[in-house]
């Protein structure tokens, strides 16, 4: 078999005009100044968002903040089994049962933390649980704080959300 | 008495000279940064507000110094200690030294004595600025070598080497205007920038030297280590070229040096190649159209519309830099080296030939 020889593109000769830069370097003036008079006066096309005042719309499946859930009674549909802690590759979930004063109910959280600062946002914890008590279809990622502390979400506020 | 009026006159053209240069600064830093937003379809800083205010994010600058005055001053180890602390210093002074000789107006007279509107008068001007523009390239070297870390000496070495290049053609372009101006003293050749050529078209450096023109720039472009020609820093190559290990006020000084060069490189575009404080058709007494048509205007107006041009000249040639830089991307390396010795050398050399054997042909007097 011959070996096949390949042809390697090569660029295009350049023009006359091309060669002498100058031409061209005014053309690619005339390009910038152009985005530049385009967006000083259409800044509503500017596609930045300007992200505290206003937030991204998320698409349905992302996979963010996490929520606890509730019985239609309002207390918190988690068990306390510890599945979501066990899977969790990051550690970042610390449960404390306790004994629930509903009789159907064996157990429940009486402290249920997720260190966001640990997080990985795998999703593992959503997977394990059998009682479908923890969701993270919030929408949002977690939002910047000032200290560690603010970062570590209570049960509180996870069923808050 | 007139040696205090002339003490005085000095001091008060000194200050505001400076006050005007540096206060250039962060309005540069600020259209560079909103210009690069937009030309990219961004928005830029917009953020910074006092009292509720960001006037476009105008108050960066400010608050980029501010952060930067209040960070800590370190001297790496193993860096020359004294070298390393006078490497700013010498980015920043020749830059400020070479805008004293750049005549922003025409002389004014105040209390009986004329007083010129720039703060030295030197008759070598042009001789003067090339020495003093030659020394900017120490500060560059220095901060490279002393730094003792392998990222600024190669942005040193770069330096030195672009900058020495450079200056042939910047030099050489130059002469053709000089022959044809008869003059190095910045003041003369803005006042014979004045007059008219064939009657319409004024006698400006750019059209009397049109080529001449364009190897300046560039060159200037070069000397100034703008993009282009910024390889002495190039990010993506060598991290920050030269200042990699400078933090703090220090790095503020090289950065103020930056914008300085781009201020008196820009003032000198404008005034040896465009008429400097000169304003088309506009004689002392007022405007006077080719075609006879006059409109008189009172002095002082006059005066400020010719100061006016140079400072609207200089901001227009300012956002050049800023215009070309996100624009263009940077040289290669050999060519940059190529471009200065092989385009921008021979061509300034013809430039000199061919205005001298004008200069002959038509009788010594353009
Ligand atoms: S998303 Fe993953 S890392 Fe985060 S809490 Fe759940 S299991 Fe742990
Ligand atoms: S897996 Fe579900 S029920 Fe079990 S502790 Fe976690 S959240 Fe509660």
């Amino acid at each position: 078999m011959a070996i096949g020889v390949k042809k390697v593109a090569r660029p295009r000769q350049m023009s006359g005009g091309e060669t002498l830069y100058l031409l061209e370097i005014l053309r690619g003036l005339g390009v910038t100044m152009g985005h530049l008079v385009r967006n000083v006066f259409r800044q509503e096309n500017i596609a930045t968002i300007e992200y505290p005042e206003v937030r991204r719309v998320m698409p349905p499946r992302f996979r963010g903040l996490h929520r606890l859930m509730r019985r239609p009674d309002g207390t918190p549909r988690c068990v306390a089994c510890y599945c979501c802690a066990t899977a969790c590759p990051a550690v970042c979930i610390t449960i404390v049962a306790g004994e629930s004063p509903d009789p159907a109910v064996e157990k429940y959280p009486v402290r249920f933390d997720i260190d966001m600062l640990r997080c990985v946002f795998c999703g593992h914890c959503v997977e394990a649980c059998p009682c479908d008590a923890i969701r993270m279809d919030t929408g949002w990622f977690t939002p910047p704080e000032h200290t560690r502390e603010k970062l570590i979400y209570t049960i509180d506020m996870l069923l808050e959300k | 008495m007139s040696g205090l009026f002339d003490l005085v006159v000095s001091v008060v053209r000194v200050a505001v000279m400076l006050a005007f240069t540096l206060s250039l600064v962060p309005i540069l830093v600020w259209a560079e940064r909103k210009g690069a937003a937009y030309i990219q379809d961004r928005r830029g800083p917009n953020r910074a507000k006092i009292l509720g205010l960001t006037l476009g994010g105008l108050f960066h600058p400010l608050a980029d110094a501010l952060k930067l005055l209040f960070k800590e001053d370190f001297i790496p180890d193993g860096a020359h200690r004294l070298f390393y602390q006078m490497a700013p210093m010498f980015a920043l002074a020749p830059a400020l030294m070479t805008f004293a000789v750049v005549p922003v107006g025409p002389p004014v007279v105040i209390a009986g004595r004329e007083v010129a509107l720039q703060v030295a008068d030197l008759n070598v001007g042009i001789l003067y600025i090339f020495a003093i523009s030659g020394l900017a390239v120490y500060g560059v070297i220095l901060a490279g070598w002393a730094s003792n870390s392998k990222y600024p000496l190669l942005g040193g070495l770069r330096s030195s080497a672009q900058m020495i290049s450079y200056e042939v053609s910047l030099g050489l372009s130059i002469i053709g205007l000089v022959m044809v101006f008869r003059s190095v003293r910045l003041s003369e050749i803005v006042a014979s920038q004045g007059t008219l050529l064939w009657g319409i078209v004024p006698k400006w450096g750019v059209f009397v030297q049109p080529l001449g023109f364009l190897l300046f720039l560039v060159a200037v472009y070069a000397e100034a280590n703008r993009t282009p020609f910024d390889l002495p820093e190039g990010e993506s190559e060598i991290v920050a070229g030269f200042h990699t290990e400078y933090g703090s006020f220090k790095f503020s000084i090289f950065f103020m040096a930056e914008y300085v060069h781009m201020v008196v490189g820009s003032a000198l575009i404008a005034t040896l190649f465009f008429g400097g404080w000169q304003v088309p058709y506009l004689a002392d007494s007022g405007f006077v159209l080719p075609g006879g048509a006059a409109l008189g205007l009172p002095g002082p107006l006059v005066l400020l519309l010719r100061i006016g041009a140079f400072v609207g000249k200089l901001l227009f040639f300012a956002w050049l830099f800023i215009w070309v830089r996100w624009t263009i991307p940077r040289f290669r390396y050999d060519q940059v080296m190529r471009l200065g010795w092989k385009v921008l050398l021979p061509l300034s050399l013809a430039n000199i030939f061919v205005t001298g054997l004008v200069l002959l042909l038509i009788g010594g007097g353009a």
